[in-house]
Protein backbone atom coordinates (compact mmCIF):
# COMPACT_ATOMS: atom_id res chain seq x y z
CA UNK A 1 0.00 0.00 0.00
CA UNK A 2 1.35 3.45 -0.82
CA UNK A 3 2.01 6.17 2.03
CA UNK A 4 -1.00 8.49 -0.24
CA UNK A 5 -3.47 5.85 -0.07
CA UNK A 6 -3.17 5.03 3.61
CA UNK A 7 -3.23 8.99 4.27
CA UNK A 8 -6.68 8.51 1.80
CA UNK A 9 -7.85 6.09 4.04
CA UNK A 10 -7.93 7.61 7.15
CA UNK A 11 -8.61 10.88 5.90
CA UNK A 12 -11.76 9.68 4.58
CA UNK A 13 -12.71 7.88 7.83
CA UNK A 14 -12.07 11.07 9.74
CA UNK A 15 -14.70 12.79 7.09
CA UNK A 16 -17.19 10.18 7.83
CA UNK A 17 -16.91 9.29 4.03
CA UNK A 18 -17.25 5.30 2.54
CA UNK A 19 -14.42 3.87 0.52
CA UNK A 20 -13.95 1.01 -1.18
CA UNK A 21 -9.79 0.37 -1.36
CA UNK A 22 -9.18 -2.52 -4.64
CA UNK A 23 -5.91 -4.27 -4.40
CA UNK A 24 -4.66 -6.68 -7.03
CA UNK A 25 -3.33 -9.60 -4.96
CA UNK A 26 -1.10 -10.75 -7.58
CA UNK A 27 0.63 -7.15 -7.75
CA UNK A 28 -0.28 -3.90 -9.73
CA UNK A 29 -1.70 -0.83 -8.81
CA UNK A 30 -4.34 -0.48 -6.30
CA UNK A 31 -6.94 2.29 -6.17
CA UNK A 32 -9.46 3.99 -4.17
CA UNK A 33 -13.20 4.15 -5.31
CA UNK A 34 -15.38 6.45 -3.24
CA UNK A 35 -18.63 5.96 -2.55
CA UNK A 36 -20.37 8.96 -3.83
CA UNK A 37 -18.15 8.91 -6.66
CA UNK A 38 -18.66 5.10 -7.94
CA UNK A 39 -19.18 4.94 -11.71
CA UNK A 40 -21.97 2.43 -12.52
CA UNK A 41 -19.24 1.37 -15.38
CA UNK A 42 -16.90 0.56 -13.01
CA UNK A 43 -15.68 -3.10 -14.19
CA UNK A 44 -16.21 -3.94 -10.62
CA UNK A 45 -19.17 -1.51 -9.65
CA UNK A 46 -21.38 -4.71 -8.72
CA UNK A 47 -19.27 -6.68 -6.05
CA UNK A 48 -18.42 -2.34 -4.87
CA UNK A 49 -21.64 -1.54 -4.44
CA UNK A 50 -22.40 -4.59 -2.37
CA UNK A 51 -19.45 -4.14 -0.29
CA UNK A 52 -20.92 -0.31 0.71
CA UNK A 53 -23.61 -2.16 1.26
CA UNK A 54 -22.28 -4.58 3.53
CA UNK A 55 -19.63 -3.16 4.92
CA UNK A 56 -17.75 -6.67 4.35
CA UNK A 57 -14.52 -7.16 2.27
CA UNK A 58 -13.93 -9.93 -0.07
CA UNK A 59 -11.65 -11.28 -3.14
CA UNK A 60 -13.29 -11.22 -6.23
CA UNK A 61 -12.02 -13.38 -9.12
CA UNK A 62 -11.30 -11.61 -12.16
CA UNK A 63 -9.32 -11.87 -15.40
CA UNK A 64 -5.89 -10.27 -13.95
CA UNK A 65 -6.03 -12.54 -10.85
CA UNK A 66 -7.20 -12.21 -7.43
CA UNK A 67 -8.72 -8.89 -6.91
CA UNK A 68 -9.43 -7.71 -3.15
CA UNK A 69 -12.17 -5.25 -2.47
CA UNK A 70 -11.80 -3.49 1.29
CA UNK A 71 -14.68 -1.46 2.41
CA UNK A 72 -13.70 1.27 4.90
CA UNK A 73 -17.33 2.34 6.48
CA UNK A 74 -17.60 5.63 8.59
CA UNK A 75 -16.84 4.44 12.15
CA UNK A 76 -20.86 3.25 13.38
CA UNK A 77 -21.74 6.24 15.56
CA UNK A 78 -23.67 5.91 19.26
CA UNK A 79 -25.63 8.72 19.93
CA UNK A 80 -26.40 8.72 23.96
CA UNK A 81 -29.35 10.62 25.12
CA UNK A 82 -28.74 11.28 28.86
CA UNK A 83 -25.30 12.27 30.14
CA UNK A 84 -25.70 9.47 33.18
CA UNK A 85 -23.24 7.45 35.27
CA UNK A 86 -24.29 4.20 32.40
CA UNK A 87 -23.82 6.85 29.87
CA UNK A 88 -19.94 7.16 31.26
CA UNK A 89 -19.76 3.53 31.16
CA UNK A 90 -21.23 3.43 27.54
CA UNK A 91 -18.70 6.42 26.38
CA UNK A 92 -15.74 4.09 27.58
CA UNK A 93 -17.12 0.26 26.05
CA UNK A 94 -18.18 2.05 22.89
CA UNK A 95 -14.38 3.18 22.33
CA UNK A 96 -12.96 -0.17 23.31
CA UNK A 97 -14.93 -1.67 20.52
CA UNK A 98 -14.04 0.99 18.00
CA UNK A 99 -18.38 2.79 17.81
CA UNK A 100 -17.91 7.00 18.45
CA UNK A 101 -20.11 7.95 21.14
CA UNK A 102 -21.60 11.63 20.77
CA UNK A 103 -23.84 12.44 24.68
CA UNK A 104 -26.66 14.63 23.99
CA UNK A 105 -28.64 16.25 27.36
CA UNK A 106 -29.79 19.57 27.83
CA UNK A 107 -29.04 19.20 31.50
CA UNK A 108 -25.93 21.80 31.93
CA UNK A 109 -25.44 20.01 35.41
CA UNK A 110 -25.24 16.34 33.74
CA UNK A 111 -23.44 16.95 30.65
CA UNK A 112 -20.59 18.67 31.88
CA UNK A 113 -16.81 18.23 30.78
CA UNK A 114 -15.80 16.96 33.99
CA UNK A 115 -18.03 14.30 33.39
CA UNK A 116 -17.20 12.89 30.12
CA UNK A 117 -13.44 13.73 29.08
CA UNK A 118 -12.03 13.52 25.71
CA UNK A 119 -15.73 12.84 23.86
CA UNK A 120 -18.45 14.77 22.27
CA UNK A 121 -20.95 16.50 24.93
CA UNK A 122 -23.80 18.38 23.15
CA UNK A 123 -25.56 20.13 25.66
CA UNK A 124 -28.95 20.75 23.58
CA UNK A 125 -32.45 18.98 23.20
CA UNK A 126 -31.69 15.73 21.61
CA UNK A 127 -34.37 17.27 18.52
CA UNK A 128 -31.99 19.91 17.66
CA UNK A 129 -28.88 17.78 18.42
CA UNK A 130 -29.51 14.71 16.36
CA UNK A 131 -30.72 17.05 13.62
CA UNK A 132 -27.35 19.02 13.56
CA UNK A 133 -25.36 15.64 13.62
CA UNK A 134 -27.46 14.16 11.24
CA UNK A 135 -28.67 10.57 11.44
CA UNK A 136 -27.23 8.08 9.55
CA UNK A 137 -27.78 3.71 9.52
CA UNK A 138 -24.10 4.09 10.87
CA UNK A 139 -25.52 5.18 13.99
CA UNK A 140 -27.64 4.07 16.94
CA UNK A 141 -29.50 5.77 19.18
CA UNK A 142 -29.75 5.28 23.17
CA UNK A 143 -31.91 6.64 25.54
CA UNK A 144 -30.76 6.86 29.11
CA UNK A 145 -32.03 10.43 30.40
CA UNK A 146 -35.41 8.47 31.72
CA UNK A 147 -36.75 12.12 32.06
CA UNK A 148 -40.03 11.31 28.82
CA UNK A 149 -39.14 14.86 27.87
CA UNK A 150 -35.83 14.25 26.85
CA UNK A 151 -36.00 10.46 25.62
CA UNK A 152 -39.20 10.80 23.92
CA UNK A 153 -38.07 13.63 21.28
CA UNK A 154 -34.84 11.31 20.52
CA UNK A 155 -36.83 8.64 19.92
CA UNK A 156 -38.85 10.37 17.04
CA UNK A 157 -35.88 11.85 15.76
CA UNK A 158 -34.68 8.27 15.94
CA UNK A 159 -37.83 6.94 14.46
CA UNK A 160 -37.68 9.13 11.41
CA UNK A 161 -34.33 8.47 10.47
CA UNK A 162 -32.79 5.22 9.40
CA UNK A 163 -30.43 4.33 12.22
CA UNK A 164 -30.06 0.99 12.94
CA UNK A 165 -30.34 0.52 16.37
CA UNK A 166 -32.55 2.31 18.63
CA UNK A 167 -32.93 1.70 22.72
CA UNK A 168 -34.37 3.21 25.56
CA UNK A 169 -33.94 2.35 29.51
CA UNK A 170 -37.00 1.77 31.59
CA UNK A 171 -39.20 -1.27 32.63
CA UNK A 172 -41.89 -2.62 30.39
CA UNK A 173 -44.37 -1.00 32.13
CA UNK A 174 -42.80 2.51 31.34
CA UNK A 175 -41.82 1.20 27.92
CA UNK A 176 -45.84 0.55 26.95
CA UNK A 177 -46.28 4.37 28.31
CA UNK A 178 -43.50 5.85 26.23
CA UNK A 179 -44.79 4.23 23.32
CA UNK A 180 -48.35 5.28 24.17
CA UNK A 181 -47.02 9.00 24.38
CA UNK A 182 -45.32 8.87 20.84
CA UNK A 183 -48.18 7.53 19.42
CA UNK A 184 -50.00 10.50 20.73
CA UNK A 185 -47.43 12.61 19.47
CA UNK A 186 -48.49 11.40 15.85
CA UNK A 187 -45.26 9.08 15.22
CA UNK A 188 -46.40 6.02 13.29
CA UNK A 189 -46.80 2.54 15.71
CA UNK A 190 -45.24 0.45 12.68
CA UNK A 191 -41.95 1.94 13.86
CA UNK A 192 -42.10 0.98 17.37
CA UNK A 193 -41.23 -2.47 16.89
CA UNK A 194 -37.46 -0.89 16.33
CA UNK A 195 -37.30 0.52 19.47
CA UNK A 196 -35.36 -2.08 22.15
CA UNK A 197 -37.36 -1.45 25.48
CA UNK A 198 -36.45 -2.56 27.56
CA UNK A 199 -32.66 -2.05 26.21
CA UNK A 200 -29.85 -4.58 26.38
CA UNK A 201 -29.46 -7.87 25.86
CA UNK A 202 -31.33 -9.94 29.02
CA UNK A 203 -27.76 -10.84 30.79
CA UNK A 204 -29.67 -9.88 34.17
CA UNK A 205 -27.22 -6.33 34.73
CA UNK A 206 -27.88 -5.12 38.00
CA UNK A 207 -25.53 -2.18 38.06
CA UNK A 208 -25.09 0.76 35.32
CA UNK A 209 -21.69 -0.71 34.58
CA UNK A 210 -23.61 -4.23 33.86
CA UNK A 211 -26.63 -2.15 31.71
CA UNK A 212 -23.52 -0.67 30.10
CA UNK A 213 -22.50 -3.83 28.80
CA UNK A 214 -25.77 -5.30 28.05
CA UNK A 215 -26.96 -2.31 25.90
CA UNK A 216 -23.29 -1.99 23.84
CA UNK A 217 -23.64 -5.79 23.30
CA UNK A 218 -26.92 -5.42 22.00
CA UNK A 219 -26.07 -2.44 19.54
CA UNK A 220 -23.05 -4.86 18.23
CA UNK A 221 -25.65 -7.79 17.39
CA UNK A 222 -27.93 -5.47 15.78
CA UNK A 223 -24.47 -3.78 14.01
CA UNK A 224 -23.46 -6.92 12.65
CA UNK A 225 -26.93 -8.58 12.00
CA UNK A 226 -27.11 -5.60 9.44
CA UNK A 227 -24.19 -6.76 7.69
CA UNK A 228 -25.02 -10.63 8.01
CA UNK A 229 -28.08 -10.33 5.54
CA UNK B 1 -11.35 4.40 13.72
CA UNK B 2 -8.72 2.10 12.16
CA UNK B 3 -6.75 2.03 14.91
CA UNK B 4 -4.40 -0.05 13.80
CA UNK B 5 -3.73 2.03 10.38
CA UNK B 6 -3.42 4.96 12.53
CA UNK B 7 -0.47 3.13 13.91
CA UNK B 8 0.49 2.58 10.42
CA UNK B 9 0.65 6.27 9.62
CA UNK B 10 2.55 7.40 12.83
CA UNK B 11 5.04 4.87 12.52
CA UNK B 12 5.49 5.80 8.84
CA UNK B 13 5.55 9.18 9.85
CA UNK B 14 8.51 8.08 12.54
CA UNK B 15 10.32 6.98 9.29
CA UNK B 16 10.61 3.39 9.86
CA UNK B 17 9.91 0.63 7.32
CA UNK B 18 7.17 -1.21 7.53
CA UNK B 19 4.55 -3.95 6.17
CA UNK B 20 0.90 -4.17 6.50
CA UNK B 21 -0.06 -7.61 6.78
CA UNK B 22 -4.17 -7.88 5.97
CA UNK B 23 -6.22 -10.73 6.02
CA UNK B 24 -8.46 -11.34 2.98
CA UNK B 25 -9.79 -14.48 3.37
CA UNK B 26 -11.23 -17.36 6.00
CA UNK B 27 -12.42 -20.04 5.77
CA UNK B 28 -14.50 -21.67 9.23
CA UNK B 29 -13.91 -20.49 12.49
CA UNK B 30 -11.55 -17.17 12.39
CA UNK B 31 -10.53 -15.03 15.26
CA UNK B 32 -9.94 -12.25 13.05
CA UNK B 33 -12.68 -11.54 10.49
CA UNK B 34 -11.30 -10.60 6.96
CA UNK B 35 -9.76 -6.94 6.76
CA UNK B 36 -8.52 -7.55 10.04
CA UNK B 37 -4.73 -5.69 9.82
CA UNK B 38 -1.27 -6.27 11.75
CA UNK B 39 1.46 -3.62 10.77
CA UNK B 40 5.30 -4.60 11.36
CA UNK B 41 8.04 -2.71 11.59
CA UNK B 42 11.73 -4.05 10.58
CA UNK B 43 12.58 -4.15 14.14
CA UNK B 44 9.85 -6.95 15.40
CA UNK B 45 7.10 -4.74 16.64
CA UNK B 46 4.08 -4.87 15.84
CA UNK B 47 0.34 -3.70 16.59
CA UNK B 48 -3.11 -5.32 15.48
CA UNK B 49 -3.89 -9.26 14.40
CA UNK B 50 -4.68 -11.56 12.07
CA UNK B 51 -5.36 -14.14 13.97
CA UNK B 52 -6.03 -15.04 17.86
CA UNK B 53 -2.11 -15.06 18.08
CA UNK B 54 -1.02 -18.17 16.14
CA UNK B 55 0.04 -17.52 13.31
CA UNK B 56 1.42 -13.61 14.39
CA UNK B 57 4.88 -14.50 14.88
CA UNK B 58 5.40 -16.37 10.97
CA UNK B 59 3.50 -13.29 9.71
CA UNK B 60 5.85 -10.79 11.26
CA UNK B 61 8.79 -13.55 10.10
CA UNK B 62 8.26 -12.96 5.94
CA UNK B 63 7.13 -9.46 6.52
CA UNK B 64 10.76 -9.05 7.23
CA UNK B 65 11.19 -10.16 3.71
CA UNK B 66 8.99 -8.48 2.26
CA UNK B 67 10.06 -4.41 3.75
CA UNK B 68 13.21 -5.35 2.07
CA UNK B 69 12.55 -6.90 -1.21
CA UNK B 70 9.28 -4.97 -1.58
CA UNK B 71 7.45 -7.89 -3.25
CA UNK B 72 4.09 -8.40 -1.36
CA UNK B 73 3.15 -11.97 -0.26
CA UNK B 74 -0.05 -13.95 0.22
CA UNK B 75 0.63 -16.64 2.98
CA UNK B 76 -1.87 -19.21 3.85
CA UNK B 77 -2.71 -20.68 6.93
CA UNK B 78 -4.63 -23.60 8.34
CA UNK B 79 -4.31 -26.72 10.40
CA UNK B 80 -3.91 -28.68 7.12
CA UNK B 81 -0.47 -26.50 6.97
CA UNK B 82 2.65 -29.03 7.15
CA UNK B 83 3.80 -26.45 9.90
CA UNK B 84 0.70 -26.65 12.10
CA UNK B 85 2.10 -27.50 14.96
CA UNK B 86 4.68 -24.48 14.69
CA UNK B 87 2.21 -21.70 12.94
CA UNK B 88 -0.87 -23.60 12.33
CA UNK B 89 -4.32 -22.03 13.32
CA UNK B 90 -6.00 -24.07 16.81
CA UNK B 91 -9.22 -23.05 16.25
CA UNK B 92 -9.58 -25.29 13.01
CA UNK B 93 -10.01 -22.20 10.87
CA UNK B 94 -7.94 -21.45 7.49
CA UNK B 95 -6.61 -17.90 6.51
CA UNK B 96 -5.15 -16.06 3.68
CA UNK B 97 -2.99 -13.16 4.54
CA UNK B 98 -1.90 -10.78 2.03
CA UNK B 99 1.95 -8.81 3.44
CA UNK B 100 2.78 -5.93 1.34
CA UNK B 101 5.40 -2.93 2.31
CA UNK B 102 3.66 0.25 3.29
CA UNK B 103 5.26 4.09 2.01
Amino acid sequence: MRKETLRDVLEAQQLRRALVLITPLGGGDEQIVHEEALDKNHVHAAPIKECFRTGRSEIIETGEGEIFLQAFLPAPRVMIIGATHIGQVLVRLAREIEIEPIIVDPRTAFATEERFRDVDVIAEWPGDALKKIGLDRRCAVVCLAHVPDIDDEALGAALESDCFYIGALGSSRSHAKRLERLQEKGHAETGFGRIHGPVGLDIGSVSPAEIALSIIAEIVQDLRSVAAE
Amino acid sequence: MSTTLETASAWIDEGRNIALATVVETWGSAPVPVGGHLVIDGQGDFAGSVSGGCVEAEVIARAEDVISSGRPELLEFGVANETAWGVGLACGGRIRVFVERLG
